[in-house]
């Protein structure tokens, strides 16, 4: 045990897993705290679906030599999530058919561009470790540690300046539109935010990994609790420890960082899931 | 004063099809308004039209003072909340006061007050904290009409509210709802249920298909033709 705690302690001398750790708790945060929204909307794939639409992006990034990736990535993401959150009732394609025709497409899209106009010998190698995560968390620049720390800090700004107006909104569409709450207007407001989260998250675990980020903390504290609010602060904090515990195991045993993040969340779902068996047969 | 809500030869629907036409009626404040058809009579497009979320095609809609489009306390049909919404019945209940909190992100100590009276006024204060999944189907609706009461407090505008409901718990909510109207609540209610509005309506309109068949008083209807044919089928109904 002294042996792990003073490697841990040799690890944290080094910014870079400072930055690692300071990041990877931001994110789960952030993607936490939509994924009950997301969940009750039934929108439990648009993580995968943008993930995807973000994945093309950046292979089209990649092949016009754009050296800041985000100022596509970012834009067409965000497009493509007020686009699916808004479909609603009124189209022909519905909810989940809409996600899976824009993720795949997106997917075949961007590994199709990375084919044809390879920017570097090994393809399979970068495609692997934008669709699970790479190391390069592990390779933080300051500047990327601060455009993090300020995107996480609006993405949770708004969540809580908004928070009543989600609920609602979640809750009970048609009540909150008959009341004059403009329900529209904060649908649109959720897509962006999740976009946000998901472009953010793609570097932690990877795009195919990302909807695990954002349900699994989610289904988790709903095993549990029963309020809404106690629901979204168990699920930031579930996400929040099992992010560090799998960025830590990551390290020590030298697995990738993502799918140790994802396996320590569906633990605790696992676990979570156990105990609400045990309570409702005590209940009984 | 003594007109909330005035429609004047209104037609609604979607472009090029016409859903009700000629629909003339008022509903003054402390009425309870029955509206009755049959399903695809265009009754939850009135409600849309009434709730001011779908333009009339035609017509007026005249509205008093506190009944403005987002003031009306509605309480939607079959309420499309999933099985598994975590969500405490105060938590549900104040988000009702919500059209009035604007941008302030909390809800500040009279809306609060507000949210207590309204589940004091309809008995489920102890359950206050409890799980809304987890509360039988009358109590469910108790809450929503509790988040009605919070949204508005003088008219509400129920969309077949007793639907899926036990006998029981029926009875209960028509009491409950008789009470709300007895207190000065102008009640708007769309059902099917002729006897149910024979027994609490005081006017009724009736909406046939693509015209309205009657507005009046209860006594009214239950002498006109319209009322006799429709009650009389009602009846045999409940009679096989």
């Amino acid at each position: 045990m002294t042996e792990i705690l003073s490697t841990l302690h040799e690890f944290f001398q080094y910014s870079f897993v400072r930055y690692a750790f300071i990041v990877g708790l931001l994110i789960a945060l952030c993607a936490s705290l939509l994924g009950v929204t997301l969940v009750l909307k039934r929108f439990s794939f648009i993580g995968d679906g943008l993930s995807h639409v973000a994945f093309g992006a950046m292979a089209a990034a990649a092949v016009t030599g754009l050296t800041n990736e985000n100022l596509i990535v970012l834009p067409v993401t965000l497009i493509s999530a007020i686009l699916l959150l808004r479909t609603g009732q009124n189209t022909r394609i519905k909810g989940d058919a809409a996600v899976a025709m824009i993720s795949v497409g997106a997917l075949a899209i961007g590994y199709m561009l990375m084919n044809i106009f390879p920017t570097s010998a090994n393809i399979s190698a970068d495609v692997c470790s934008t669709l699970f995560g790479s190391f390069s968390i592990l390779a933080l620049k300051p500047s990327d540690v601060r455009l993090c720390v300020v995107m996480s800090a609006i993405v949770i700004g708004t969540f809580i300046f908004f928070y009543n107006k989600i609920f609602a909104v979640t809750f009970d569409e048609s009540f909150a539109k008959a009341t004059g709450v403009k329900a529209e207007l904060y649908n649109t407001l959720i897509a962006v935010i999740t976009a946000l989260i998901i472009v953010l998250a793609m570097n932690l675990v990877g795009s195919l990994l990302i909807s695990a980020l954002i349900i699994f903390p989610a289904l988790s504290a709903m095993r549990l609790f029963r309020s809404f609010r106690s629901v979204i602060i168990c699920s930031a904090v579930i996400s929040v420890v099992c992010a560090g515990a799998g960025i830590l195991l990551s390290i020590l045993v030298s697995t990738p960082v993502g799918s140790t993040i994802v396996v320590a969340d569906l633990a605790v779902f696992l676990v979570f899931s156990l105990i609400s068996k045990a309570v409702r047969r005590s209940e009984k | 004063m003594n007109v909330q809500i005035a429609c004047k030869n209104v037609a609604l629907g979607y472009e090029g099809s016409i859903v009700a036409e000629k629909l003339s009626f008022e509903v003054a404040p402390g009425d309870h308004l029955y509206i009755l058809g049959e399903n695809g009579s265009g009754k939850s497009t009135l409600v849309k039209a009434l709730l001011g979320l779908k333009p009339q095609l035609s017509g007026e809609i005249l509205r008093g003072e506190g009944v403005a489009p987002g003031q009306i306390g509605y309480l939607p049909q079959q309420p499309l909340v999933q099985r598994d919404f975590p969500a405490s019945v105060r938590e549900i209940v104040l988000s009702g006061c919500l059209s009035k909190s604007g941008l302030r992100p909390f809800y500040n100590a009279a809306e609060r007050e507000r949210a207590a009276a309204a589940m004091e006024r309809l008995g489920i204060t102890e359950l206050s904290k409890r799980c809304y999944r987890e509360l039988s189907g009358g109590q469910q609706q108790r809450v929503l009409l509790a988040r009605a009461l919070c949204a508005a407090g003088k008219i509400l505008l129920l969309d077949e509210p007793v639907t899926g409901l036990d006998p029981r718990a029926q009875a209960d909510l028509y009491e409950m709802i008789g009470s709300l109207n007895r207190d000065g609540v102008t009640i708007i209610m769309v059902s099917h249920d002729v006897g149910a509005a024979m027994r609490h309506a005081s006017h009724i309109l009736h909406i046939g298909s693509r015209r309205q068949l009657f507005f009046g008083t209860a006594e009214d209807y239950a002498k006109s033709a319209v009322g006799r044919t429709f009650i009389a089928s009602e009846e045999a109904e409940n009679d096989d």
